[in-house]
């Protein structure tokens, strides 16, 4: 197949990525959006000279449009514009999974400082803050107390872009120290890990241990219900233990890093796997375009 | 090999290098960028930016 791989900067994931594709003879065209133009009817890449494109890109916004311009110049895109839509906010991530009924933590979104303070009262302490875009753990607030509280939600107004005025307040889920993350393709497992630290951020990015998970049948019911909500797609699935021994989901990541979980689960050949699923996309997405071309020669 | 743009110290590259991949001065720990692989060509890499993650 011939793959476009969107990027503006080749991490670890994509190294691995690129090797195995290259290894199995596929065609990469490497795409750094930082260098390109995306127009109403065309682009300075020539997308539909591919079979798929891959969105790789590191800055969310930037994910978020690219796959928006090439889904509408008609090249199939993974992940879809609408699950990167979905998956890079958390505000449209809580609502998803709450309409699917899948579990996920108590969360209460206000706009002004004083509807904030209310929200976190009613939560109580310790609760959490969290921007509504951003990643690796980054702003991350667990409001301990009344002036700590008060002492974010001021800093988060004064200092912060617009989208620092939508306040995401959020249950604190007392996990035991750990966090899980399952990396699935539309929905089935290919593998996951358990992400252990003293720190209550328990991201793989902030320094937290990994070590190979053994997905049970539940889990892999609730990655299903939580890939579905969304929209499909290679997806890292985060979800936490709760103290009545259920599972509570609390993001759903579509650039999905899994370096750390490919030297984790040592017994899964995770970039094999993803490029499994990648020539199949290919390959489905070139059946519907034989099936499309046939219906048109037919209906002259 | 090749030069840091920050310190001049010689980089040491590796065989598999990628356009678009980051690599640190192991002389000042500067961030950088690389560019073009043939030749290489480093930059200093962006800043993180808000937006960027998984």
């Amino acid at each position: 197949m011939k793959l476009g791989m969107l990027y503006s900067r080749i991490r670890k994931d994509e190294k691995l990525l690129l090797s195995e594709l290259r290894e199995r003879g596929h065609d990469v065209e490497k795409i750094d959006v930082r260098k390109h133009q995306f127009g109403l009817d065309d682009s300075t890449v020539d997308f539909e000279d591919l079979d798929l494109v891959l969105d790789r890109c590191l800055a969310t916004s930037r994910s978020r449009y690219t796959t928006q311009f090439v889904d509408h110049y008609g090249t199939p895109v993974v992940n879809t514009p609408d699950t990167a839509d979905v998956c890079a906010d958390k505000v449209k991530t809580s609502l998803a999974l709450e309409r699917a009924g899948v579990p996920t933590p108590t969360t209460t979104v206000a706009y002004t400082v004083e509807s904030a303070m209310d929200a976190i009262e009613d939560f109580g302490y310790p609760c959490v803050i969290k921007p509504v875009v951003g990643s690796w753990g980054r702003l991350m607030a667990k409001v301990e107390s009344e002036s700590a509280a008060e002492a974010i939600l001021e800093h988060k107004a004064t200092l912060g872009h617009y989208e620092h005025k939508v306040f995401y307040v959020q249950e604190f889920v007392d996990k035991p120290g750990r966090d899980l993350r399952v990396l699935a393709v539309d929905g089935d497992p290919i593998a996951g890990m358990v992400r252990s630290s003293d720190h209550w951020l328990t991201n793989a990015a902030k320094g937290a241990k990994t070590a190979e998970l053994e997905i049970t049948d539940e889990i892999e019911s609730l990655v299903q219900q939580a890939s579905d909500a969304v929209g499909g797609g290679l997806l890292g699935v985060d979800l936490m233990e709760t103290k009545d021994g259920d599972y509570t989901i609390h993001e759903v990541n579509h650039t999905v890093e899994f370096k750390a979980l490919n030297e984790a689960a040592t017994s899964t050949d995770v970039p094999g796997t993803v490029v499994d699923w990648l020539e199949a996309k290919a390959e489905a997405a070139n059946t519907d375009t034989d099936c499309d071309a046939d219906t048109a020669e037919v209906s002259t | 090999m090749t030069e840091c743009t920050e310190c001049g110290a010689d980089v040491a590259l590796h065989d598999d290098l990628e356009a678009g991949e980051i690599i640190d001065c192991a002389t000042c720990g500067t961030e950088l960028e690389v560019v073009d692989t043939n030749p290489p060509v480093l930059e200093r890499a962006p800043e993180l930016d808000e937006d960027w993650g998984e």
